[in-house]
């Protein structure tokens, strides 16, 4: 069952359109929300006059900041530093809003559309105030404050160092020195966020539906909020959700404003957010500038790394994660032995920032990758050679990098090959070839270029993730995991592992996830984390309960001392099948049993099993990845000519659902290198608020990729099993970068800016940088 | 027609064959066909990813024709025969399509999965696709964040020469 | 992002639809195909109090011939102009012009008169209109008027047509013999606005020489541009290579486009004369083999 390419069970219902996606569910009497938003990146709110909106025909309810005081409690970030310099993120504005998109009122009506109408009829007097827009404008002397009040526009300055960085540097034979920048991207699921909520006065219960990644996380928020006990709430994730990708997993304003409005009101409400409004205030990611300084010897052995980065927060620290967990991949697969990395993370009046698909680690990939082919480049050496050099051997695992990880551990990198990986890479690619051939097509005044971009990811990370296994009334396999997929094919991964768990065949297996109502505790789907966690869960409580039932069915069958085995629905004994009982009768006796009749003795009622998996530490995926493009020295075009992505995500469980994580996830990287990027105005005005101008790649743009495994099974976990959601997506932009550099090196052009986009292809050949 | 009861707003009948069958319904002269066939008519299978015309999770066949129907009223396309993806499957038969999808991991969260079949099957009614720049040509005007769109282009190629 | 609220018409003749319009002027939209104007609804960016929907208007959805040329009425949808083997093979230009616009979804529903009455700066049909010396007829209360395409478009999502006018059809003459045309555009994706894009039409004599020639640039103007320099460095040549050169040098000095967060504006200038030199080269190579109209 463990590496079968097993079509998915998911995807009957949604190629027929039966999919249960948040908008589709059928919720009789439900209202429609809709929320005013700021126009403004800063401002205070001197008054909002809302009578206009209530008097509207077909408005339910109309609720400002003020109004939802007694649940205005601050939303905690996600992960923490005690140094941060901690502002109040609100669910909802009271008195100051610091960017535009902002939630400030909700209305509630029958229909979206006239919710609408009344959110347009909402009258708020705004005080404009100077708003910043960039980590620059954050860090200028005397900048104006992004919020009133505060100490400075720092949220957290962090230092890691490993070894003696300034010394290696001083001494060093050689060092360069580089900028780069990369810049806002989202998470962009198709489906955007949506809740919805039910109070159920009966049974007390607020039931909410939450197209989210984490719905324990989200339900705990809520608990939080509203001071209720966690059995009181009942959230949900959808069987479908849209994809997530980053964005999903935080926990919003919205999210905590909904269901109360909908207690409230007494009243079943649901908001859909649209494109536009997600354009503002879903979060995104990536813009960092990092000042990265390489220190090598006359071989290109690294000796030193520096890289100061400032990170956009945005308006508000919904969590540090995304610059704490660059902080510590830049080194990435490479023997340094010192390393500083500084961060500066930086409060601005953009829509906060949180990990999109990557998260921190494209960027730092970025730094040090680049800087790899500038040393190759210094040296005259070729950059694959250079890489290979300095890369971590196989027999060096665990490798401590002297950082710490994100997880708060000691990063120590648990198994790999990367030289196999770049090998691997190389061979596929045909490296070789494609260097003579860029020689030959230069004397035409063609631009051909190669770039080379390899990773560590930290990934399947803690605390835990949970799961439960049941033999129902029907004689089946319930397997309930915490987690909630958006995409990533749960109901068919966790059936495999079932199956294989157990000896028994998928059909008599059912997954169910993301309730909160079905399992109490969880963490939630991010990080490339849960085929590491959840799948050692699921692997744990089904050989318990495959235990239990052969336990039962030995006092059944009245035989002992035998190795029992299932044989479709029947269990049974390998040397005389018809010896069995099925597990429609094992439920029978051991789970619904018989009103008042003693059970077989021996028998251990209740045939359900729970089990929880606490990873020790990180998990450490990798890959490499190689393009080639051909670039148009008049337009800017690039053309990718040739993309190989080797990929090692430890064990693989099943290769069709595994390699279509990584080729999605190559897509979003391709948007990252080269379309995707989110304006904003000096006055932090986005201007970038439609797929008019904001570019996700379509299948035009994204080129055939080959790609292949390097399995080294994680120690960490029974599995062996590491994450595979985001290699696609983190060397992409540093190897396209590198291959148009590359390209463009007859014009010594620097691409230091991403997206690599034509115009600043062109404006790098004209002026030499960018 | 009467105006709504409690928006007291204009409303229009609105007559459309839907995957074979007539359906009717009451719909405000803004209402979007999308919102129309989603919510008057109970067929969710059709989704809204923008609302601006580009993402393409919207698209069904109109009149013969891929269209958004984010980008359609309603109240306009009275009397239009529309296709969705809810017609696609033959019974609980799928379509060769649809069973590529499949079998190529056309599909991871499914929300865009619905725009992609009908801009498809509208595609391979104009002739057959045979090639990967043209698959990928078809593909183009629908976006898909899950996916790649490497399942998808196989899935186009074998559907397309299972059918013609 | 849901529309705000307008009262919906369906007129079912050109005069109930002019009728309509003089009653509520500035207050009324135009619906045809509703590719530009649905997204501008659904921001609410656009506001209209009425909706003035012409889809019922009879007899303006096929492309005619006409003595001499070619009328392509109001609700003649993109992809059926595409479509038409008579019009492609008369004006490939257009023909190829039209597979640049958005997506088959799009111009599935989308009209060409509805592209060119939204007259965006960026659009590909209106340069190829100027290009080939395009008449829109006009239909007002008192009569139809007809204006050159040069006149028609006035600035970046404005036309000639007044509040109470509607655009029935544009017309075109058949190309003489001997006209070749080319259409070329820079798209960051496919389907994509333009950053910069080109139309060219150019008639040879029977010696080869071009002896009339419009070049014209589509979204580094606020509207289309006719890039007379560079046309006038042509006239007179076979199009070779130092013709198209000096064509595109001109191209480049003439345009004064403006920058933006797609593309800078020396990005825009330059690609400009690139494509008039691309447009230009294909040119030649389709009247050496033949492939014109």
């Amino acid at each position: 069952m463990i590496g079968a390419r097993i079509e998915r069970r998911e995807d009957h219902r949604l190629l027929t359109g039966q999919g249960k996606f948040l908008d589709d569910l059928d919720m009789p009497g439900v209202f429609e929300a809709a929320f005013l938003r700021s126009p403004h990146g800063h401002a205070r709110i001197l008054g909002i006059d809302v009578n206009a909106a209530l008097d509207l025909p077909g408005v339910i309810g109309v609720f400002t900041g003020e109004d939802i005081r007694p649940m205005m409690k601050p939303l905690p970030a996600k992960v923490a530093h005690p140094d941060l310099q901690e502002i109040p993120r609100l669910p909802m504005a009271l008195d100051a809003v610091h960017h535009a998109g902002e939630p400030v009122a909700v209305v509630v009506a029958i229909s979206r559309y006239v919710a609408e109408d009344a959110v347009d009829l909402i009258d708020v007097d705004y005080e404009v105030l100077p708003a910043i827009s960039s980590t620059a404008a954050a860090l200028a002397p005397g900048a104006p404050l992004a919020h009133e009040g505060a100490r400075d526009n720092i949220a957290v300055h962090v230092v890691q160092r490993a070894g003696d960085p300034d010394a290696a540097i001083a001494s060093a034979p050689h060092v360069l020195s580089e900028t780069f920048r990369v810049t806002r991207g989202g998470g962009h699921s198709m489906e955007c966020r949506a809740v919805a909520a039910r109070f159920d006065t009966a049974t007390g219960q607020l039931v909410v539906w939450d197209s989210t990644q984490a719905p324990h996380y989200a339900r705990n928020a809520l608990a939080n909020l509203y001071d209720m006990p966690e059995d009181d709430i009942r959230l949900i994730a959808p069987a479908d959700v849209g994809g997530g990708f980053g964005p999903k997993a935080q926990f919003y304003g919205e999210e905590a404003v909904v269901p109360w409005v909908a207690m409230q009101l007494g009243q079943p409400v649901k908001w859909i957010e649209d494109r536009q409004e997600n354009f503002v205030a879903a979060m995104m990611e990536r813009t960092q500038v990092h000042r990265v300084q390489v220190a090598f010897d006359d071989d290109g052995m690294l000796l030193a790394l520096k890289d100061v980065f400032e990170h956009d927060q945005g308006a508000y620290v919904a969590g540090l994660q995304v610059p704490m967990i660059t902080l510590s991949t830049v080194p990435g697969q490479y023997k340094i032995p010192n390393i500083h990395t500084e961060l500066y993370s930086c409060y601005t009046n953009m829509v906060p920032t949180s990990s999109v698909r990557g998260a921190g680690r494209p960027q730092a990939v970025v730094a040090m990758e680049r800087m790899m082919d500038r040393i190759a480049e210094y040296l005259g050496t070729d950059p694959a050679e250079v890489r290979r050099r300095n890369l971590i051997q196989p027999d060096e695992f665990p490798y401590k990098t002297g950082l710490l990880f994100r997880d708060g551990s000691p990063q120590s990198y648990d198994s790999g090959d990367y030289p196999e990986l770049l090998r691997g890479v190389l061979e596929r690619a045909g490296y070789d070839a494609w260097r003579t051939r860029q020689e030959q097509v230069r004397a035409q005044g063609r631009l051909i270029g190669i770039g080379i971009a390899c990773y560590v990811e930290g990934c399947g990370l803690g605390p835990y993730e949970g799961a439960k296994a049941r033999l129902t009334n029907r004689g089946e396999v319930l397997v309930t995991l915490a987690a909630a997929p958006q995409g990533q094919g749960y109901e068919t991964v966790y059936a495999q592992i079932a199956s294989a768990a157990m000896g028994l065949d998928m059909r008599y297996i059912r997954v169910v996830t993301g309730d909160t109502g079905r399992i109490p505790f969880g963490q939630g789907t991010f990080a490339s984390r849960i085929t590491a966690t959840a799948g050692p869960a699921v692997l744990q409580a089904c050989r318990a309960l495959r235990d239990r039932i052969f336990h039962t069915a030995a006092i059944m069958l009245k035989i002992e001392g035998e190795n029992f085995i299932f044989r479709g629905d029947r269990v049974t004994v390998p040397h005389d099948e018809s010896v069995a009982v099925t597990l429609q009768q094992v439920t029978q006796v051991a789970n619904v049993g018989k009103h008042g009749i003693t059970l077989l003795r021996g028998v251990q009622p209740g045939l359900e099993t729970s089990s929880y998996f606490a990873p020790e530490q990180a998990a450490y995926a990798s890959g490499t990845h190689a393009a080639v493009v051909e670039v148009d020295p008049e337009t800017g075009r690039i053309e990718i000519l040739k993309y190989v992505i080797g990929h090692d995500c430890g064990t693989v469980i099943n290769p069709l659902l595994v390699d279509g994580q990584v080729l999605g996830g190559f897509a979003a990287g391709i948007g990252n290198a080269m379309y995707e990027e989110q304006f904003y105005d000096d006055a932090a005005q986005p201007l970038t608020t439609s797929y008019l101008d904001f570019s996700l790649p379509s299948s035009a743009e994204v080129p055939p990729v080959e790609l292949f495994h390097v399995q080294s099974p994680s120690p960490l976990n029974p599995l062996g099993a590491k994450g595979a959601g985001e290699g696609g997506t983190i060397p992409a932009p540093a190897a396209i970068a590198n291959a148009v550099e590359d390209a463009l090196r007859p014009f010594g052009a620097r691409i230091n800016e991403l997206p690599v986009t034509p115009s600043r292809v062109i404006d790098a050949i004209e002026g030499g940088g960018s | 027609m009467e105006p709504d009861p409690v928006t007291r707003r204009a409303t229009h009948v609105v007559h459309l064959t839907v995957n074979g069958e007539d359906r009717g319904g009451v719909a405000e002269a803004r209402t979007s066909l999308a919102d129309f066939l989603r919510r008057e008519l109970g067929l969710t299978g059709t989704h809204l990813g923008c609302e601006q015309g580009v993402c393409g999770a919207c698209t069904i066949i109109v009149d013969g024709a891929a269209v958004r129907s984010c980008l359609m009223l309603a109240a306009a396309a009275s009397g239009a025969v529309v296709e969705t993806v809810e017609g696609l499957a033959d019974g609980g038969e799928l379509s060769p399509l649809q069973r590529a999808f499949r079998r190529h991991h056309a599909v991871q969260c499914g929300f865009c999965t619905s725009g992609f079949l009908m801009s498809i099957t509208a595609a391979l009614r104009d002739g057959p696709v045979e090639t990967e720049d043209q698959a990928r040509d078809v593909l183009s005007g629908n976006i898909c964040r899950c996916t790649g769109y490497a399942g998808m282009v196989k899935a186009v190629l074998e559907a397309s020469a299972e059918t013609s | 992002m849901k529309p705000a609220p307008f009262t919906y018409h369906a007129p079912a003749s050109a005069g109930e639809a002019l009728a309509l319009l003089a009653e509520h002027g500035d207050e009324a939209k135009v619906l045809a195909g509703g590719q530009s104007l649905l997204p501008l609804l659904n921001f609410r960016l656009a506001r209209p109090g009425h909706l003035i929907d012409i889809n019922r208007l009879p007899g303006l959805d096929a492309v005619e011939r006409t003595p001499g040329g070619w009328r392509i009425p109001a609700l003649v949808r993109q992809r059926t102009a595409e479509r038409s083997a008579g019009l492609a093979a008369a004006a490939p230009l257009l023909a190829d012009a039209l597979r640049q616009v958005a997506h088959p979804q799009i111009r599935n529903r989308g009209t060409v008169c509805g592209s060119l009455a939204h007259a965006d700066s960026a659009a590909e049909l209106p340069s190829a209109m100027v290009a080939l010396d395009a008449a829109m007829t006009i239909a007002a209360a008192s009569g139809p008027r007809q204006v050159s395409a040069a006149e028609f478009f006035q600035f970046h999502l404005t036309t000639a047509v007044e509040p109470e006018e509607l655009l029935l059809a544009v017309e075109f003459g058949d190309p003489g013999p001997g006209t070749y045309t080319a259409f070329e555009e820079f798209a960051p994706r496919r389907g994509d606005f333009c950053l910069a894009g080109v139309a060219v039409t150019a008639a040879f004599a029977a010696d080869g020489t071009v002896t009339r020639c419009r070049i014209v640039a589509a979204a580094v103007a606020p509207k289309p541009l006719r890039l007379t320099s560079a046309e006038e460095l042509v006239l007179g040549t076979t199009l070779g290579a130092a013709a198209c050169a000096a064509a595109q040098e001109a191209a480049a000095s003439q345009v004064n486009p403006a920058g933006d967060i797609h593309a800078s504006a020396a990005f825009r200038r330059k690609l400009t004369g690139v494509l008039v030199r691309r447009a230009l080269v294909k040119v030649r190579a389709r009247k050496e083999d033949g492939d014109g109209a």
